[in-house]
């Protein structure tokens, strides 16, 4: 199984996220993450999604998305050449007992603690999703109460551009 | 756009005005709450387009399917919100599975009602889509007219296929400035690149034993004669699918027949034996090649489609072409070299001759007083070479596959993606409206049963269709799954009705006839190809006759069953 990210240029029309998503269950296909916004032209949005499978896969994922109307471009974003980060909340409990260790891996982390209350501490932190896997699994032992994965956002390094 | 010499119109004239530029000259439809202000539109346009109603939304959808499919242009159609949109649902994907260009127009509540379960509202775009190239749901009068050239824009580019447009009545009344376009334009593809072209070229003049396998997509490019002169340059046989019946004409010597569940013989043994398999705008459906890995084993497969998403889908391929299908495939044979096999002729014949004799045992060893190959054998006879073809889903569909001889493209009109039973007859009268001359509609009392409705619209119209029903009384495709891998159980399959087709055709309006020779057939049926309107034969089968022969499903070429090994029933 490998790991894919896809950045996907879409018209910022009615229905267009529905038909995105709508294609991944009529085709079978699982993704990991799916995220959307504007970008520096209000008129598009562009979704990034990250998926596990196999080349076959995502090949026909790619095929699909590029037959989708207001899809204007799909490309897969080369291991080794893109930025990616994503951003978490997550929510612990605040006992005596795990307070300095929760501030210790914030601090290793480079996470910050935005909400402290006696019972409960919110922590957000930024990275590629295998850091955010990492700083979850050290927090585990500590008492998750709930979080919040935006799922990845990502970009081609130096001077590719997805549409010029 | 305001030009000062001009007055708005409403969203429903501009709707009307926009078809009519757009060349439509026929719709078919239903009306209701929600689309009353089109069809007032459409009532006072009754001299520039004719509107045919039906019995129900979805003949509707199947006529406007079958008027595609034989007229190579868009297929139209209007119904109301909410049921009327529903029914609809369908013929749309009906249309998509078959790749079949038409543009839906539907209803709806008006904004403001939008999205609080009002009556008859129901969010047909959600609904279809899965089911569509593309839709829309249209909010603003004054991207009313753009919406509609842009429909019948992507509904004719490219892989063809239905594109619906959702419109509230609000914007229907609603008033915009319209200036009438020209018709719009498919969108132009380049056909594949020189590189690939000489290398499929190269590939192909390697071969010792190739196979053009050809679909819907060579179908409905009108591919025909040129199919055929490449065969014969490069010394290979065609093969088709089932959408690719009717491309060239079934006599054809370079033609083998159908391949895969129900295929002939010959095409089906060709394509294990092949060493090359060209596959022209063909999707490689699993009714076609059974199992996948088992599928042409012996061979390299090189594909040509207008659909970069179809390579490698189905089965992966050696080299895939993609661009637009017609110039692409000129342009591979212009690079072509010609070559002469001698020993895949030799072989071919054989298999040819194989197969004659398999389909004259399985002819043999029909139960029915009169085999259903006979009755085939009668309307090639009689019928024209510019006569339509159009079938239901079941048994009949695959012996029309099987023994009907196709002369000219654009003349078969069936289901075969989505199989939907009940196609037949809006479909018919969608090709009737099409040609303005005699269609035949092949069907069985099973799939008639859904959508006999229709028959009301046939004998309204005037259509001229000969309906043959080839009647056993049982649902015969999935009775012949459970003689074959049920153990006989029949579960739901025994229809045993009481139903009178003559007594219900005449009861329409309609002529009909029941016959039990194969004389009788013959003389009803010149009756009936000379009827203005609708008529009827029923003709009867023997409950136990089996399609052959067959691939189980799954299966592949060992797994063929070519005679029915039951003793004789009880």
């Amino acid at each position: 199984m490998n790991r894919y990210v896809l950045s996907v240029y879409v018209e910022n029309k009615y229905g267009v996220l529905t038909r995105v998503a709508s294609l991944f269950m009529r085709r079978g296909f699982n993704i990991d993450s799916l995220t959307v916004g504007e970008t520096e032209n209000p008129e598009y949005s562009r979704i990034t999604i990250t998926l596990r499978g196999d080349d076959y896969t995502c090949e026909q994922i790619i095929n699909q998305l590029k037959k989708l109307h207001n899809v204007k471009k799909v490309k897969l974003l080369a291991e080794g050449n893109k930025v990616e980060r994503e951003l978490m909340l997550i929510k612990v409990r605040n006992t005596p007992e795990n307070r300095n260790d929760i501030m210790a891996a914030a601090e290793i982390f480079r996470a910050k603690i935005i909400d402290y209350s006696t019972e409960y501490m919110c922590v957000e932190v930024t990275g590629e999703p295998s850091k955010i896997n990492a700083f979850i699994d050290v927090l585990q032992p500590l008492g998750i109460v709930e979080m919040c994965r935006t799922g990845a956002v990502a970009l081609e390094r130096g001077s590719s551009i997805l549409v010029k | 756009m305001q030009p000062n010499n001009q007055r708005k119109l409403t969203g429903a004239r501009i709707l009307i005005e926009t078809l009519i530029e757009q060349g439509v000259s026929d719709v078919f439809g239903y009306p209701g709450g929600q689309v009353v202000d089109i069809y007032d539109e459409l009532f006072k346009a009754r001299r520039r387009i004719r509107h045919i109603l039906t019995a129900h939304e979805q003949g509707a959808a199947h006529a406007a399917d079958g008027y595609a499919r034989v007229s190579g242009k868009v297929g139209t159609v209007i119904a109301t919100s909410g049921p009327g949109a529903t029914n609809l649902v369908t013929g749309i994907a009906t249309a998509m599975l078959d790749s079949v260009p038409m543009v839906i127009i539907t209803g709806n509540v008006p904004t403001r009602l939008i999205g609080r379960d009002s009556f008859q509202e129901i969010n047909i775009t959600g609904i279809t889509f899965s089911i569509t190239k593309h839709n829309y749901f249209v909010t603003d009068v004054n991207e009313l007219a753009d919406t509609v050239r842009e429909a019948f824009q992507i509904a004719k580019s490219g892989r063809p296929g239905p594109v619906l447009i959702d419109i509230p009545k609000d914007v229907q009344t609603a008033k915009a400035y319209y200036s009438a376009a020209p018709e719009i334009q498919a969108i132009r593809q380049d056909p594949a690149d020189d590189q690939q072209i000489e290398k499929a070229a190269e590939m192909i003049g390697n071969a010792q034993r190739p196979l053009l396998y050809i679909g819907g997509g060579a179908a409905a490019t009108d591919l025909g004669e040129e199919l055929i002169s490449f065969a014969e340059k490069t010394d290979s046989f065609i093969t088709s699918s089932f959408m690719g019946l009717s491309a060239i004409p079934s006599e054809c010597e370079r033609f083998l027949g159908m391949e895969g569940m129900h295929g002939r013989y010959a095409s089906t043994k060709a394509t294990v034996e092949a060493d090359l398999i060209i596959g022209i705008g063909v999707r490689f459906s699993d009714r076609a090649t059974g199992n996948t890995k088992r599928y042409a084993k012996n061979a390299k497969i090189i594909q040509l489609d207008t659909d970069l998403s179809e390579i490698n889908k189905n089965v992966i391929v050696d080299l895939g072409l993609v661009g637009d299908l017609k110039n692409t495939f000129r342009l591979l044979a212009d690079h072509v070299s010609p070559a002469v096999h001698t020993a895949w002729h030799e072989r071919v014949s054989e298999l040819k001759r194989e197969g004659r004799m398999i389909f004259d045992k399985i002819n043999e060893s029909s139960r029915s007083s009169v085999s259903p190959r006979t009755f085939f054998d009668v309307i090639n006879d009689l019928k024209q070479p510019e006569t339509v073809i159009a079938t239901d889903v079941g048994q009949h569909q695959m012996w029309t596959a099987q023994y009907i001889k196709f002369e000219q493209p654009r003349r078969f009109v069936s289901s075969g993606g989505l199989g939907t039973m009940g196609y037949g007859m809006g479909a018919a009268i969608g090709a009737s409206a099409a040609t303005g001359k005699q269609t035949i509609l092949i069907t069985g009392d099973g799939s008639f049963g859904m959508n006999l409705n229709e028959l009301a619209t046939a004998v309204t119209y005037r259509t001229p269709l000969v309906i043959v029903l080839m009647n056993n009384s049982v649902l015969g495709m999935v009775r012949q799954w459970q003689t074959l891998f049920f153990g006989g159980r029949y579960s739901a399959t025994k229809l045993d009705r009481k139903t009178d087709f003559v007594k219900l055709a005449q009861a329409f309006g309609a002529k009909a006839e029941r016959i039990s020779s194969a004389e009788e057939f013959r003389a009803a049926l010149s009756r009936a190809l000379k009827q203005n309107g609708p008529y009827l034969i029923d003709v009867p089968i023997d409950k136990d006759e089996l399609v052959l022969p067959m691939i189980p499903a799954g299966g592949s070429l060992e797994d063929l069953i070519t005679t029915d090994e039951r003793k004789t029933q009880q």
